[in-house]
Formats: structure tokens, sequence, C-alpha cells
């Protein structure tokens, strides 16, 4: 039990709170990175293999792209399918191989990316279906390559219906890197386990979930904000019904 | 310019297959508008995706400028479309990117640099009239804008061939006017070649030259308008000049006279009626202005047979009138000639 009316209670609290916060920065910060690296292209690939699809028959195979279809479909459910806690947990040895260590924010990172790849990818499929299948057509009567097409109509078209999924994906990864902290990820999560709950501090409880709670609002502010930015539709609101707002 | 010959396209298996171009041929001279006018279903926006094959075809050629598309490899393919610009019925314009922005689309896509893209994008937005809007999102344009936009686009990389899939299908009848002329602007000045579908007979008779009608994915006819308006029978000319059912009086004969060209300000109907005495009564007439020129079909019942009055229709004739008789009042029917 922590008593607050210690002396250095409250300085104690601020500085355990200062690292989590950044811990926790950190650990979504990079995480998302890598989700946006792997999990734009794949959700491009996931609806590009479909049939009738943009890349329906890489080099002009069409079983290759059923077969990348299927691969990618299993690939991304299965992703989805696994509870985190397990996923973390079956992960170490990866994890060990990548960074060396399945312990702190740095090994934190890869299951939060594993597990928000296939998560951005579905969100990225529902955005690029969306796209007016006209404005391809459009670009192809143009000449344009396939990437090209991606690079220049489905991606940019797609951007704000991206941007609210993103934040829809980045919300995840921050409830999940609450839960790397109970295997000594770090972290703000980290913080509520052993101060909250273990030392019974009610404070440092109620502190990370205001905490946490400021993060998610500002970072959805600023994602409903860019995606107005992008929208130039002249009704902003209309991407928001279609991305899925539950975890 | 565009040579279609023996297009065939099935969509589904074999079994299922339906069948949107059948054994399709079209022939389109340079510097012409060419209109394929059809109902909805009939194949013509499966027939325009395949000139630029958009929609491959299943067999047949598509030839354009002399190169055969169809044979292309998909790389030559892309080159080849750059040559070919089109528009859409609902614009196809990118929301997130301006009026210049979208014109300039086509360029990137063909890798020219910035300030080039920059100075042709606003010369083109200039061209069909939307200097003032060159930083317009296409939101905040109407749709005659956007369509112009659309041109503008599918002008910039200097296109030798324009397709036109329905463009004015979605504008009110004043916008499509504007558009119309825009078209026979630029094919006038720059010498584009236009292949247009559309299901409107108001946009043939606006702007085309020649014209063909698709039926059940097959061509019904085609030939140049003047040609298509002499060739007794035509289903096209019948469309372009509705005259209505015929309802003859027993006894009588009804004809209908079309005059294109320098017959049309002849006083042929007062002549009839001078030399052979016949009293003359008009059932209907319709004058149009078809590709700059003024034609007009007439129906006139006159007393009498058709054998009684075979001078005077020989008489047309003579003056190389379309005459063509369409009910001899026996055969209430009206059947064509």
């Amino acid at each position: 039990m922590i008593d607050p009316t210690a002396p250095g209670f409250w300085s104690g609290l601020f500085q355990v709170l200062l690292v989590g916060t950044g811990e926790t920065l950190y650990m979504v910060g990079v995480a998302v990175l890598f989700t946006v690296l792997v999990g734009l292209p794949l959700g491009i690939l996931l609806v590009g293999t479909e049939r009738g699809g943009l890349f329906e028959a890489p080099f002009g195979y069409r079983p290759l792209g059923r077969v990348i279809n299927r691969v990618l479909e299993f690939v991304v459910n299965l992703g989805r399918s696994v509870p985190f806690i397990i996923l973390m947990v079956a992960l170490i040895p990866f994890t060990r191989l990548v960074v060396g260590t399945f312990i702190g924010s740095t090994a934190a990172i890869v299951p939060l990316a594993v597990v928000a790849i296939p998560f951005f990818a579905r969100m990225v499929e529902i955005a690029i279906k969306e796209v007016d299948s006209g404005l391809v057509e459009a670009a192809e009567s143009l000449g344009a390559t396939r990437w090209q097409i991606v690079a220049k109509v489905l991606v940019p078209e797609s951007l704000s219906t991206l941007i609210l999924g993103l934040s829809t994906t980045v919300t995840s990864i921050i409830n999940f890197s609450a839960m790397v902290g109970t295997v000594a990820g770090g972290g703000l999560g980290q913080v509520a386990i052993q101060y909250g709950y273990q030392r019974y501090s009610t404070i440092h409880m109620v502190a990370v979930i205001i905490l946490i709670f400021i993060i998610v609002m500002i970072l959805q502010g600023l994602a409903t904000w860019l995606a107005r930015r992008f929208s130039h539709r002249g009704r902003p609101t209309r991407s928001r019904a279609t991305v899925p707002t539950a975890i | 310019m565009i040579s279609v010959k023996h297009v065939f396209k099935t969509f589904g298996a074999a079994a299922a297959a339906t069948t949107a171009l059948d054994d399709v041929s079209l022939e389109v001279a340079r510097g012409e508008i060419f209109g394929v006018i059809g109902q909805s279903g009939a194949g013509k926006s499966t027939l325009i995706r395949a000139i630029n094959l958009l929609e491959r075809p299943s067999s047949g050629t598509v030839t354009v400028d002399g190169e055969e598309l169809t044979r292309l490899s998909p790389d030559q393919l892309r080159l080849a479309r750059r040559k070919i610009g089109m528009v859409f019925q609902h614009f196809n314009l990118l929301a997130g990117r301006t009026a210049q922005g979208n014109v300039e689309l086509g360029l990137e896509i063909a890798g020219v640099g910035g300030t080039e893209r920059r100075r042709r994008s606003l010369e083109i937005l200039d061209l069909v009239g939307l200097a003032d809007k060159a930083g317009a999102y296409p939101a905040e344009l109407s749709g005659g804008q956007k369509q112009r936009v659309g041109i503008a686009r599918s002008l910039a990389g200097n296109p030798k061939i324009l397709l036109s899939d329905e463009a004015t299908s979605a504008l009110d009848p004043e916008t499509t006017r504007s558009i119309l002329d825009l078209v026979k602007t630029i094919n006038v000045q720059v010498g584009l070649t236009v292949l247009l579908i559309t299901h409107e007979m108001d946009v043939v008779k606006r702007v085309c030259d020649s014209a063909a009608m698709l039926e059940h994915g097959r061509i019904l006819e085609q030939g140049s308008i003047v040609s298509l308006i002499s060739t007794p029978g035509s289903r096209l000319a019948h469309e372009l000049f509705p005259l209505g059912e015929i309802a003859p009086h027993p006894g009588n004969t009804v004809i209908e006279i079309t005059f294109s060209g320098g017959s049309a300000d002849r006083p042929v109907i007062a002549q009839l009626a001078r030399s052979y005495g016949l009293d003359v009564s008009i059932l209907g007439a319709v004058v149009e202005t078809i590709g700059g020129n003024q034609a007009g079909r007439t129906r006139l019942e006159l007393p009498g047979t058709p054998l009684a009055n075979a001078a005077p229709i020989a008489d047309l004739r003579g003056q190389g009138l379309l005459v063509e008789i369409v009910g001899d009042g026996a055969a209430m029917e009206g059947a064509r000639a």
C-alpha cells in the first residue's frame, strides 16, 4: 500500500507516469509505423487479388492471384482471431529472434505490430473498396499502370477513410499496449498493474486511466480533423460511418 | 481512324453466357463525330470500352490509328491508350484533386514534368472555359463544369481520339447542348475524331456526322447521317424524324418525302399541287438541322391509289427526293417501303 501523504509521493507519481507515458507512446508509435508499412500494402493486395481486382492476375497468372488472396485472407483472419494475450505469449520466440529479448517496451512492439497489421489491413480493404470503380477506369483510360492507379487513385481517394481506420487501429494498439504491461512490457499499463493493482494505489490507477483517455481523445480529434481536411467531398462525415469503431 | 471488325463480347461462362456484342463492325473516319445510338442494355457501354480495351473483346479486332490494339502487349496498350481520351457519364473525377489536379492526372501518368504539366493543364482548362475554376474541387463544381473538367482531362495528353460514354446523359438539356457544342468546337479546331455513345437522338442530331444503331449487341445500320437519311426504310432516319402513327383515309396514298441539303428549300409541295392538280394534304412534317444542314421529312396524303399517283411520285423521285409510300389506304397498318 502506498501512502499518498508520504513525502515525495506526488513527485514519484509524476515521474512514474512520465516514464510510463513515454514508453507507451514509443511502443505505440513504432508499432503504428510498422502497421502502416505492412498493413497498407497488405490491405491493397487483399482487395487487388480479388476477382476483377487490379492484381487479379500477377505476372499474367490468374491462379497466382487467387492463391495470394487465399493466403492473405487466411493470415489476416488468423491474426485477428487469436486473443492478444495468447498471441503475445506465443510470439515470444519470434520476438526474441527479432529484438533479442522479450522483456521491455522494444520487445512489446513486435506483438503489437503483429496484432495491428491484420486489423489495419481490413480497414484498408474497406477504405479501398469504397473507391468508385469508375475512377480506376478513368485512370486506366489515361494509360495508368497498376502502381500508378494505387498511388494516384486508390490511396489518395480513400485517404480520409484510411486516416479514420488508422485512428481506430491506433486506439486498439493503445489498448493492447496496456496489456503488455502484465508481462513487463513497460508503459502506462505496467504503471497501472504495478502501482494501481499490486500496491493498491487508486491514484495511480485513476491517473493512468485519465492519461490513456486523453491520448485517445487527442488522437481521435486529430484523425477527424485530418480526415475532414483530406475529404473534399462536401460531406466530410460520409466516410466515418463505414469504419467500425469497435475493436 | 477507328476500325472495329467482327467484335464479339460474351460475359460469363459458356453455359450461362450473355452476348453483349454480337459481330460488331464499325468504321469511324478521321475527324468525324460518330454516334452510336441504342437503348440501355444494347451493348453501347461494352462497345465503347472495347475501343480502348477497358473491356477486351472475346474475339475480333480493334484498330485505332493504324495500330491493332487487340494485338498489343499490356505495356504497349497503356501507351496506346494515352492517345485515346475518354469521358464518362458520371465524370469520374478524383474528389481529392482540384480541377487542375484532375487535368494533370493523365500528364503525371505519362511522366510529364511539373512546369509543363501546369502550363498544359491551365491551357486546356482555358479551352474548355474553366480557367477560373482551376483551384476548385469537383464537389464545388456543377455537373456541366465537372464534365468540362472530364473533357479537359481527356484532352490534356493531346489524344487523336475522344471516346464519350454517355457524356451528357447526367446533364440537363441546356448543359447537354453546351457540352455538345464544346465537343463539336474541339472536333473542328483540333481535328479530333470523336466516337460517342448515347441513347438520346438529340445528341446525334446536334453533333454527329455519322451514326450507327445498336440493338441487342448488333449494329442494325451505320453510315453518314446524310446517307442514312436518304436510305429508304432507315430506322435511324425514322427516329430522326418522328412523324407518329399513320392513319390514312381509305383509297388515298400516303407518302413520305425526305428532304436534305439543297432540296430542303424548294417549293416541292406547291409544284406538285400545281403540276398535277392534286389536293395534297400535309399529315405531318419535321425539319431538323442535322450536322449543320437542314433536313426534313414530310408526310403527304394524295387522293387515289399509289397506282393512280405513279406519275407525280416518279416526278418527285426524278428531282432526287427520297419518296416512300407508307400507306395506300387499303393497308391500314402502313407497311413501310
